[in-house]
């Protein structure tokens, strides 16, 4: 028994039973260990039931074959970006709910407070990594998988396979997280880790390796997506689909792909760097012996920057996007936003200084650094009067998305002010490492990114699904977002000014607690929004067949990826479109040259579906876990595995298959007829049931 | 922009009705902050106006002049291009850069926190060891050293010279002025000066563990004669700073928790003192730190008897070279 308590011996590695989360409360049951071990493991709890239900559900209704072949050995760019989107929203509820965990433990933080320090730290380290890794990229790599293929014309992306190979890491890397919450802990050094604090020496626990894991398979995944996006755009592009006629949205995917080749190897090195540290005794980071903890602020940062507009850049292009569509107008200065999103990819790589202007180097170096920092501000100011004169002189229809990206602007503005504020050394001395830093990044990352990607989930989810989503619970979840976050983080800025430090789970001075209070009840605004959000997605369920709006085009699209069917057939395009000009199905239309009856058909090959993204998943697991635990056999076990099934998917050869001219033919027609059959909208009508998908033609300066 | 105005009301209200410790670089004890506040006020005020006014303003005004419900405004469905607008909207920002990146060059240099602050007095210097999770201030020319407070005469720069004996960690007085990190086997500097006396929060802003939220400090400003007589009174009534006691002090525990343990506990209100404290135990620690030892040498150590005569070394001027 004690044997099994302390440690697992060679087989189970450091697994044993004190890594389950009541352990400790069962031990020395003191009030403070019994209130955070009921929390932790009702955490756990809920992971384990939830996986269980979802089991139930599967079987109970007999799914998993559709599961299997629809789903998970599915090489469809679209099924893979919808199930990234699902690990995002399963994801986003975690961090939320850890978020408003915070929130609350701060509210109540004078002097205490019902959370242990080492409790609060696992939460604002998973929260930070959870919302960067498992969050934020995995929702708008899902969102660019979906849309970006077809706003280029294409069947699919380049290396359908790849791409499910890179879900599979993304989805092994979150499961890592989550099954952390069950067995040990997560690490508490932060979601950027620094050393020393995370070597061996201070954090001999498996929690550090937790995070540096988990990080690498995402790191892989995206350093393999962006390769995939990148090659996709250049590559795949319809005729005629010119570089300066992509749509804006497709022009952020590039730049951020870009980003992601570059920006995601010092990363991949430096937690690679500290996993030697702690694994082999190496000294790159630690104190003693010639390491150097600099180094690894160096190189994280160096990927940190360019991270949050590899972020950000999707966003900026999903508001490009919606803005034209909502206010019936073309994208105000194309040209200009363009080369405003190519710049800030560029200069995105010259500022990561601004991330420890406190770390003592002189003060060339510091204001050269901010004055590059500042210096993105120019490109992101030309986006936001741009957008601004977007819709200047159209006809801005309050729609979800709409309501969304209004207050995205403002938001984004004051977020940006605060950026610049933390781009002035002299100013960044005064609040670094406080909660005003953390006001700016969430000002930024919800308004930008968050924002963004629910924009993106209400504009194109009628297009995947082929029906609307509610309009009225929209707006109240986009209502309780805005302000949940104004409640939320607003008092964190005068907070921060007050001298409180992040990461800090109680303070002594009571002059914090009004404002403390305030950010909880915002907090637990913006988790009503969260569930508002749920509950539209079951009563848009539930409402489906009277939202139908299987024409394709609900908004009135400008792009592409609105001139096919709701939800489109797997090929995209019964025929590749042949594009004349910016804004293609836009000058369809108006040239009634949408919606038409080819006069002959041809086969059409797609990939076909490929089990490796699952097995690579397993196997990436397999192999962290083990790593984590240090149980060397599962790890050679699954390093081998891995290595063989890429050899045998080596030999593999018949990788495709044929959809029959016919088939396409039969499909098309079907789509044709009901496009025929389809009573046009006006845009006064768009969020009513009469919109089936067709949008009413506007001819020169009449709104239909 | 309201928003702005209401939250720029909140801070002022919430400064303004401060307790006795002063919190903020609003509230500013020292020059430092004091520069400091007036550079977040222009930049804050430069923005409002140029960048959030605008933006505030036209945004809402256009969203509902142009709004789908209203018929009688323009609508250019195709206008998408001005070469003036464009100017302007590159223009506009490339300014506003232009003059902020002047406020950059010009207050990074002048408010560099390793340039010594001028003044007519020599600064007093004081060496800074982080621990986890504590500060521990020593007067190497007074040969006394405090955990929970920095004392500084009122008027006189302090030169702080800065190491971690753990992890990463940033020392911060807001009221006074800049913050920068410890790290271990480094040094780091920070110039500082009080205006006026009283009591500033001092804390450490980079998380290091289970005790983090407890590494705070005060920075205690006083009058010269004050801090005289408070030189005195640590060197009479510290405990020797020895090898047995610097360990209790490397442990990983809070303020309270070393209080606790210390054999003679000559706590003063939550403070430790030390007396007999060698000018060789800062450069020795970083040594020690850079190296990987666990022990130090015995000889960085003074012997017991200096701390008996504490009013020998206790300073107005430092007579010796400074730095
Ligand atoms: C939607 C509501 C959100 C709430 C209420 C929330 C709340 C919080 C709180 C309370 C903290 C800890 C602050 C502290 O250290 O004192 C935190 C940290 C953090 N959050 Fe959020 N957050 C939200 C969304 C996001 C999003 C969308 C992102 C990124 C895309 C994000 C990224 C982070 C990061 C990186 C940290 C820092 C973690 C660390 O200290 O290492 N959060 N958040
Ligand atoms: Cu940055």
């Amino acid at each position: 028994m004690s044997i099994v308590a302390d440690s697992g011996g060679p087989f189970l590695g450091r697994l044993s039973l004190h890594s389950l989360p009541f352990w400790d409360m069962l031990q020395h049951p003191t009030m403070s260990n019994i209130i955070n071990g009921i929390i932790a493991t009702g955490a756990a709890s809920l992971v384990v039931i939830g996986a269980l239900v979802v089991i139930a559900l599967l079987t109970k209704y007999k799914l998993w074959r559709p599961l299997w072949s629809d789903w998970v050995t599915s090489t469809d760019h679209k099924k893979i970006g919808i199930m990234y989107i699902v690990i995002a929203l399963v994801m986003l509820t975690r961090a939320l709910i850890e978020a408003v965990l915070m929130r609350a433990q701060q509210a109540v933080g004078l002097h205490g407070g019902f959370l242990s320090p080492d409790h609060f730290a696992q939460l604002f380290s998973t929260h930070g990594t959870i919302m960067i890794f498992f969050m934020a990229m995995p929702f708008l790599t899902g969102v660019i998988n979906y849309v970006m293929p077809m706003q280029i014309g294409a069947r699919d992306v380049s290396f359908p396979v790849l791409n499910s190979i890179s879900l599979g890491l993304t989805a092994a890397g979150a499961a890592l997280v989550m099954v952390s919450l069950v067995i040990g802990k997560f690490s508490t050094g932060g979601w950027f880790g620094y050393p020393p604090y995370t070597e061996a020496t201070f954090s001999p626990g498996v929690g550090p390796d937790y995070w540096i894991w988990a990080l690498s398979l995402a790191g892989l995944a995206s350093t393999l997506t962006g390769i995939n996006f990148a090659v996709t755009i250049y590559k795949e592009r319809a005729p005629g689909m010119k570089l300066m006629r992509m749509p804006l949205f497709t022009w952020t995917a590039l730049c951020t792909a870009i980003l992601m080749i570059f920006a995601m190897p010092p990363l991949t090195v430096a937690t690679s760097q500290l996993a030697l540290d702690r694994y082999l005794g190496f000294h790159y980071f630690t104190n003693a012996l010639g390491g150097n903890m600099m180094n690894f602020a160096n190189l994280f940062w160096l990927f940190g920057h360019p991270e949050v507009y590899i972020l950000i850049l999707p966003a900026f292009g999903v508001y490009s996007e919606v803005i034209a569509t909502f206010s019936g107008k073309a994208l105000f200065g194309y040209r200009s936003l363009v080369m405003a999103t190519m710049a800030i990819a560029i200069l995105s790589f010259t500022v990561w200084l601004h991330h420890f202007f406190t770390m003592g180097q002189n003060a060339n170096i510091n204001a050269v650094f901010g004055i590059a920092s500042m210096l993105i501000g120019i490109p992101t100011g030309v986006k936001i009067y741009d957008w601004m004169l977007t819709m200047f002189r159209g006809r801005v229809r309050f729609t979800t998305p709409m309501v969304y990206s209004i207050g995205f602007i403002l938001l984004f503005v004051l977020g940006g002010m605060s950026g610049i504020l933390l781009a002035n050394p002299t100013i960044d001395y005064q609040v670094h490492n406080t909660v005003f830093l953390v006001a700016h990044f969430h000002n930024v990352a919800v308004p930008g990114v968050l924002f963004g990607m629910l924009t993106a989930y209400h504009f194109w989810f009628p297009k995947a699904f082929g029906f609307r989503l509610n309009e009225r619970w929209g707006i109240i979840s986009a209502l309780c977002w805005i302000f949940g976050f104004m409640g939320a983080f607003f008092p964190l800025y005068a907070l921060g000014i007050m001298g409180l430090p992040r990461r800090t789970v109680a303070y002594a001075q009571a002059r914090y607690v009004p404002l403390e209070w305030v950010a909880f009840l915002g907090a637990l605004l913006l988790l009503a929004a969260l569930l508002a959000l749920l509950w539209q997605l079951w009563i848009s369920i539930r409402d489906r067949d009277a939202n139908r709006v299987f024409v394709g085009d609900p908004w009135d699209g400008r792009s592409l990826e609105w001139s096919n069917s709701a939800p489109p057939p797997e090929y995209n395009f019964a025929v590749i479109p042949s594009v004349q000009g910016r804004d293609a199905f836009t000058m369809a239309k108006e040239n009634h040259s949408a919606y038409e009856r080819p006069d002959t058909y041809k086969d059409i090959e797609l990939p076909k579906n490929s089990a490796m993204g699952l097995v690579i998943a397993a196997l990436g697991f397999a192999l962290a876990f083990g790593l984590v635990w240090h149980i060397w056999w599962l790890v050679i076990a699954a390093l081998l595995a891995v290595i063989a099934s890429m050899i045998v998917r080596g030999f593999a050869r018949d990788t495709t298959r044929l959809v029959s001219a016919q088939e396409v033919r039969r499909e098309h027609h079907r789509w044709i007829d009901a496009v025929a059959a389809a009573t046009a909208v006006s845009r006064a009508n768009e969020c009513k049931t009469v919109n089936v998908g067709l949008a009413q033609h506007q001819a020169n300066g009449v709104v239909p | 922009m309201v928003r702005l105005a209401a939250v720029c009301g909140v801070i002022l209200l919430l400064v303004a009705c401060a307790g006795d410790t002063h919190l903020t670089f609003l509230d500013p004890q020292g020059p430092i902050a004091h520069q400091q506040r007036w550079h977040f006020y222009w930049v804050l005020a430069v923005m409002a106006v140029l960048v959030a006014g605008p933006i505030f303003v036209l945004l809402p005004y256009w969203a509902w002049r142009y709004r789908y419900g209203n018929k009688s405004s323009t609508y250019k469905p195709n206008w998408d291009f001005s070469r003036l607008l464009e100017i302007m909207a590159w223009g506009g920002p490339i300014i506003i850069v232009a003059i902020l990146g002047f406020f950059v060059w010009h207050d990074s240099h002048k408010l560099d926190p390793y340039k010594p602050i001028v003044s007519k007095q020599a600064p007093l210097r004081v060496e800074v060891i982080g621990y986890d999770w504590k500060w521990l201030f020593i007067y190497p020319d007074q040969g006394i050293a405090s955990i929970g407070t920095l004392a500084m005469p009122v008027g006189r720069p302090v030169s702080l010279h800065i190491t971690s004996a753990t992890v990463m960690q940033s020392l911060f007085i807001p009221a006074l002025g800049s913050q920068i990190y410890a790290m271990g086997g480094m040094v780091s500097q920070l110039n500082l000066e009080a205006s006026k006396p009283g009591k500033s929060l001092g804390e450490n802003t980079m998380y290091n563990g289970n005790g983090f939220h407890q590494q705070k400090f005060t920075a205690l400003a006083m009058s010269p004669a004050d801090f005289k007589a408070w030189v005195i009174k640590v060197g009479a009534t510290g405990i020797v700073l020895d090898a047995q006691t610097l360990k209790l002090i490397a442990r990983r525990s809070t303020r309270s928790d070393l209080i606790a343990a210390l054999p003679k506990a000559t706590s003063m209100r939550g403070n430790v003192y030390f007396t007999g404290v060698g000018k060789t135990l800062f450069p020795a620690v970083v040594k020690a730190t850079m190296d990987g030892t666990k022990t130090l040498p015995n000889t960085v150590f003074a012997s017991a008897s200096a701390a008996t005569t504490p009013a020998k070394r206790n300073s107005g001027a430092v007579t010796e070279p400074s730095q």
